[in-house]
């Protein structure tokens, strides 16, 4: 460790060797966000593994007993298991229900995200290097775009394609994309002056390849925190419009659908139904979002003092 | 002064012109109007009777300067549900949308603002840590979620405010609004937190960064040089500065509040334009969707134009620079 | 209250100097450690007296101006005694040190594009400093900031005060610093290279106007500087200082003719006008020192071309009246001041 310290020595606290072991040397300094990777790790692993460890299927018709319906939480339903959060209406698992539902709205979220990265990417990093009337072009429909909501662009989207995991995607993505494209192009445009991209085009090296392994690889670190933070936003987004009856179908409930379905009860005193899964999408959306903070903070150092 | 509002009046009729095209092809070109504006019983010779009548027959850009052409009017169509002018039942909601919506940015700025130059002036503290995690919080929540939950505590569970609906109005100039009679001022309440809720917290850390920068400064030194007590740097000095960003983003979200309200709108049963976008669109009627679009994209570029103009009224540098171009 | 009206009362003790500054010392919080960036600092200013207090940048000048007021921003930390007028300032609360700055010490800092407000306009931000101190009516403090406008001798000043400060040239802008730090006609003003930012012309004219307006109203000053040759056509008394500490003090004839400390004839060799034309320019070798990382005993030593081996101690101060903190003081020339120093 103290091989790497030079020779200003005074004071100077052990430096990790690599940018990657700094980041997250610095990273673990702030409590919250490890209690938010923590949390992040936790969900992530039950979503995979939901058909592991839950109870039932939620979405095997012949596992549900419509007798069982609204059991509160740790009663005992017919075949003897304990439903640790209660049942809804149909007499499905929450617990169950809530494991399958953060699938979905992972799901959707992440690929949303990674969709809309891509293509993000794609069309920032063209407008950044082609500059020009591509790039005027690009950047007048980004800003456009960016400066509707959301929520109404995907609305609307859905409103014409219909429900469905897929449809919930691809409105997504197109709700995002103009945002990475923005942030890309910002990046670029600084790296591009830079000497380095200079000497690679000096040296004769095609626009793909300047492109793919010089510019992109130093607009990275920047969008993976935004892309980080986006996850959670496109989860939360997600439920917002399967509660508003847009988004998922019912058959294959995310967070949010549960949350709506249970709605109707919730005034009636049956809230774990609305409110377990409630929950999960919180815990979700604020382990993520401490996550991408503390990211911000270490790789903006001006922000942090 | 003038060339500039004139140079900002262009731009927004640009804007609602493309917009009006991007309306027209995502709700006229994407997928089959006829399915949605005939109605399914409608036999073989209906259909191409009403499909001659909308003119769907006649190439796109036809059909887009006739569209154009009424929409120019102020015709959008007939809801098919109501079968009243689209434009009407948008309007006629449109009161209260607004209502609900400036509630939220009053509340917003009028908490906001304080926390976040707490926040700033005292950044390890543990009151700005707080507000700052609080404000993590207030980014991540859901807001649909935090409406069920206000209704949950305050009114299934306390019973102090009402759960839906706008409670009893008055009316200004022929227009109902809630907040003038005690009734509708309980009714407004827990939707216009709730819709708040997401732009405190941007108002917070805007407030928050904008008092960490101008803290520093050397004329907010040169004013406690002065003598000048803490209230009047704080609140002059640097409040007057932090403004200008507050108010420019605040602006600008007014916009995307009253996007938002579609989901308070729905949870609160709040009768506005949001919660008939949403109605509207479970049930197909693409008449009102489209006239509320237009409104939106209308609304949005008047904010926009609203905002430039306040902003340089509020910074005295643009204002010159304004007057001189 | 009546602060606006100056010296009321405390003539009585005029032996006594305006301000005596012992043992200040101002230390900052940080991840590495506490950075102590004024270390015992001691300062004498008499009523009327003009003091140049001149260092490099990073030499803790500017800290310590601001340290004298309780400007300081946290994660600071301030101690030492402040005597002002027979009052500890570094005991003083918040409450008593904002009564007396802008009335009893007012300030003047570096870059006048910084200093005053840019949303505010100039009227705003003199008729909010008159009435800190004085219970006038509106009117009245509109009237003394037009008044005071005029004195520092900006043209149309009834004009000039609705305008913004972005309006203003960063000479006029000083201008304006200056008329507010002279409303309440202070009995100290700290200026913070309140010169350095502007024209060479312009800071000639401000730094006549600066010294004729302390002389006209029996003003005293501390000007904070780097600049040696600026504070030596100015100032009564010089204080050098370095690295947080003060290294040579004395009036300005026995500072400039007969330095005494090593630093001091370095920076006196490295004023332009000094050298001659064709010579190379004379500079002290090595950088200033990291407050983090200070040498053990004098600071300067491993930039000091007289350092033996007990200046590893740290020295003390020498001499009467002109003082310096050095083992091995420069000789006294018998003629003039030297150049010859070689780098």
């Amino acid at each position: 460790m103290t091989a790497t310290v030079g020779a200003t020595g005074q004071g100077a606290r052990a430096r990790a060797e690599t940018p990657m072991a700094r980041f997250a040397a610095e990273f673990a300094r702030s409590r919250t966000a490890m209690l938010g990777l923590l949390l992040m790790v936790l969900v992530v692993g039950s979503a995979l593994l939901a058909p592991l460890i839950a109870p039932q299927d939620p979405y095997d018709l012949a596992q549900l007993d419509i007798l069982d319906g609204m059991l509160a939480p740790l009663a005992e339903g017919g075949s003897g298991a304990t439903h640790w959060l209660g049942t809804d209406d149909q007499g499905r698992d929450m617990l169950s229900g809530i494991l399958y539902g953060l699938r979905t709205s992972l799901l959707v979220g992440v690929s949303s995200t990674v969709f809309g990265l891509a293509l993000g990417l794609l069309v920032g990093l063209s407008a950044a290097y082609f500059g020009g009337w591509v790039d005027t072009v690009i950047m007048r429909i980004v800003d456009i775009q960016l400066s509707f909501p959301a929520i109404l662009v995907a609305l609307i989207l859905l409103a014409l394609l219909g429900k469905g995991i897929d449809k919930v995607i691809i409105a997504l993505t197109t709700v995002q994309w103009a945002y990475y494209a923005r942030t890309v192009r910002g990046t670029a445009l600084v790296e591009r002056r830079k000497e380095y991209i200079e000497a690679a085009t000096c040296l004769a090296l095609s626009h793909g390849r300047i492109v793919r392994r010089h510019l992109l690889p130093n607009c990275l670190p920047p969008l993976i925190v935004v892309a980080t933070v986006q996850v959670a936003h496109a989860i939360a987004l997600e439920a917002t419009l399967s509660f508003l009856g847009v988004g998922v179908p019912v058959t294959q409930p995310s967070l949010g659908m549960l949350i709506a379905s249970g709605y109707q009860y919730m005034l009636s005193g049956e809230y774990w139904i609305s409110v377990f899964p409630g929950i999960a999408l919180l815990v979700t959306i604020v382990a993520i979002n401490l996550v991408g903070d503390r990211m911000r903070d270490v790789l903006n150092p001006r922000l942090s003092r | 002064m003038l060339v500039f509002i004139i140079r900002r009046l262009t731009q927004s009729a640009i804007v609602v012109a493309v917009m009006s095209v991007l309306v027209f092809a995502g709700i006229f070109a994407i997928g089959d109007p006829i399915d949605v504006l005939i109605s399914p019983e409608a036999d073989e010779a209906e259909r191409a009777a009403a499909i001659a009548r909308l003119g769907l027959d006649r190439p796109m850009h036809e059909q887009f300067l006739a569209f154009a052409q009424e929409a120019a009017k102020g015709d959008l169509g007939r809801s098919f549900v109501h079968g009243v002018p689209a434009l009407d039942i948008v309007l006629q909601r449109f009161p209260a949308t607004l209502e609900l919506a400036l509630a939220a940015m009053l509340i917003a700025v009028l908490l906001g603002i304080p926390l976040g130059v707490w926040a700033g002036l005292r950044p390890d503290g543990i009151a700005g840590r707080t507000i700052m995690t609080g404000s993590i919080l207030g980014f991540s929540l859901p807001t649909f979620w935090v409406g069920m939950l206000l209704i949950m505590i305050f009114a299934v569970t306390l019973g102090w405010l009402p759960a839906g609906g706008r409670g009893a109005t008055r009316e200004i100039l022929g227009v109902p609004f809630s907040f003038l009679t005690a009734d509708g001022l309980a009714h407004l309440v827990l939707p216009a937190i709730n819709l708040a809720l997401f732009k405190i917290s941007l108002v917070i850390r805007l407030a928050r960064a904008g008092t960490r920068e101008v803290a520093l400064q050397d004329y907010v030194k040169f004013a406690r040089a002065k003598g000048l007590s803490a209230r009047r740097v704080v609140g002059v000095h640097i409040l007057k500065n932090i403004m200008i960003p507050v108010v420019t983003v605040l602006g600008l979200e007014l916009g995307s509040v009253i996007a938002f309200s579609v989901v308070t709108e729905t949870v609160f049963a709040w009768p506005g334009m949001g919660k008939l976008l949403i109605d509207s669109i479970l049930q197909l009627d693409r008449p009102v969707v489209v006239a509320y679009l237009m409104v939106t994209v209308l609304l949005f570029v008047v904010i926009n134009l609203v905002v430039d103009l306040l902003y340089s009224l509020l910074d005295p540098r643009i204002r010159l620079g304004g007057s001189r171009s | 209250m009546n602060q606006d009206q100056p010296m009321k009362g405390q003539q009585i003790e005029a032996g006594a100097p305006l301000l005596r500054v012992e043992g200040l010392r101002t230390e900052f919080e940080t991840r590495a450690g506490a950075v102590r960036a004024v270390d015992g600092v001691d300062l004498e200013i008499r009523r009327g007296e003009i003091l140049g207090l001149v260092g490099e940048s990073g030499s803790g000048k500017s800290v310590t101006g601001l340290s004298l007021l309780g400007l300081v921003d946290p994660p600071g930390r301030v101690g030492g005694r402040i005597l002002f007028e027979g009052e500890d300032l570094a005991r003083a609360g918040e409450r008593r040190l904002r009564h007396i700055r802008g009335a009893r010490i007012a300030m003047i800092f570096q870059d006048p594009m910084m200093t005053l407000n840019p949303v505010l306009s100039v009227e705003t931000q003199m008729v909010e400093a008159v009435l800190a101190h004085a219970r006038v009516t509106r009117e009245e403090a509109r009237r003394r900031s037009r008044d005071a406008l005029a004195r520092v001798g900006i043209p149309s000043p009834e004009e000039r005060l609705r305008a913004y400060p972005h309006q203003f040239s960063g000479g006029m802008r000083q201008r304006v610093a200056i008329a507010i730090a002279l409303l309440h006609a202070p009995a100290l003003i700290i200026a913070d290279e309140p010169t350095t930012a502007l024209d060479v012309t312009i800071q000639a004219q401000i730094l006549f106007e600066v010294q004729k307006l302390c002389r006209e109203t029996g003003t005293a000053l501390l000007w904070i500087t780097h600049d040696l040759a600026v504070v030596s056509t100015l100032a009564d008394r010089i204080a050098v200082m370095y690295a947080g500490r003060i290294v040579e003090t004395g009036s300005v004839a026995e500072v400039i003719d007969t330095p005494r400390h090593p630093y001091t004839r370095g920076l006196i060799n490295s004023v332009p006008s000094r050298n001659r034309r064709g010579q190379p320019l004379a500079q002290i070798p090595g950088m200033t020192p990291s407050l983090l990382d200070l040498p053990r005993g004098c600071a300067f030593r491993p930039r000091c071309p007289r350092a033996q081996e007990d200046c590893q101690e740290e020295p003390g101060l020498f001499g009467a009246g002109h003082r310096w903190r050095c083992f091995h003081p420069e000789p006294v020339p018998a003629m003039g001041p030297a150049t010859e120093v070689r780098a």
